[in-house]
């Protein structure tokens, strides 16, 4: 069984590149009893749509 | 003359109107200045290239009605100057002679994050984020976010900023940054959780306080 430390790296791995399918598995397991992993990993992926709507923000004036 | 002619003509004078139109070029450049700032830490060179984009998208107007359209095409133009730019750069500053820098970052903020048994501290624990959408629009998220960009440590700032702004991909950033693959990975890992950490203890919990 894996723990947060490693759940997270994959969380974030996961965005660079296919993790393996026991990589897979052992992530699904974790994440589906543990919220904190959970919410790193809807986290890590907000972090990605910032970063691309980052040269897209709009001021509060622009329409 | 046909009408078609005719509405060719006015696209393009309406595209042309796009660069008399001070107020939104200056707001623009200054955007485009920040950006590749953050990316090029050289004023110089960020000013030329953000002066080639925009006489390259100058050039190249007629292709452009809508200033949104016009707005993340420019930014596409730079983020191409860019790229080359850190390629020449190479040779001067690859990330992989660059000092992880001070502040709590690589292996020691793993352990003020983790207990020794891989699972989270108690006060470290992600928290919800409510609507990240939310601070999209807000000036003041931007700042913040550019805040914790400019305090990740050198490394992991140019890897993150290749990786996510300017979207390159591995074999291309591990070239061209001398890096290993497995290493360009751990890189962006510490980077993304450095500034998630940053994320959410100066915007995402802080409004909720």
């Amino acid at each position: 069984m894996i723990k947060c430390k490693q759940a997270t790296q994959m969380l974030s791995e996961k965005l660079d590149r296919t993790l393996s399918a026991k990589e897979k598995i052992n992530l699904t397991m974790h994440t589906a009893i543990c919220t904190p992993c959970r919410q790193f990993g809807k986290q890590m992926e907000t972090i990605r749509e910032l970063s691309k709507s980052y040269t897209k923000a709009k001021k509060p004036d622009e329409k | 003359m046909t009408n078609a002619n005719l509405s060719v003509e006015m696209d393009s004078s309406a595209a042309v109107n796009i660069f008399q139109d001070a107020v939104f070029i200056e707001e623009l450049r200054t955007q485009m200045l920040k950006f590749a700032r953050l990316q090029v830490r050289d004023n110089q060179l960020a000013e030329d290239a953000v002066q080639e984009a925009m006489f390259s998208a100058y050039q190249n107007i007629d292709r452009f009605a809508r200033q949104a359209a016009f707005k993340t095409w420019v930014f596409s133009i730079l983020k191409n100057k860019i790229i080359d730019l850190l390629r020449k750069e190479k040779r001067h500053t690859a990330a992989s002679q660059l000092e992880e820098g001070p502040n709590l970052s690589g292996e020691a903020l793993i352990e003020h994050l983790f207990e020794e048994n891989g699972h989270w501290q108690k006060d470290e624990r992600p928290k919800k984020w409510d609507q990240p959408e939310h601070g999209v629009e807000n000036e003041h998220f931007w700042r913040i976010f550019d805040a914790c960009l400019d305090a990740l440590p050198a490394k992991y700032g140019r890897l993150f900023m290749m990786r996510e702004f300017l979207e390159m991909d591995t074999p291309e950033i591990c070239h061209n940054e001398d890096v290993s693959v497995s290493s360009l990975n751990v890189t962006l890992y510490r980077a993304r959780l450095r500034l998630r950490e940053c994320l959410e203890d100066h915007w995402f919990q802080k409004e909720k306080s």
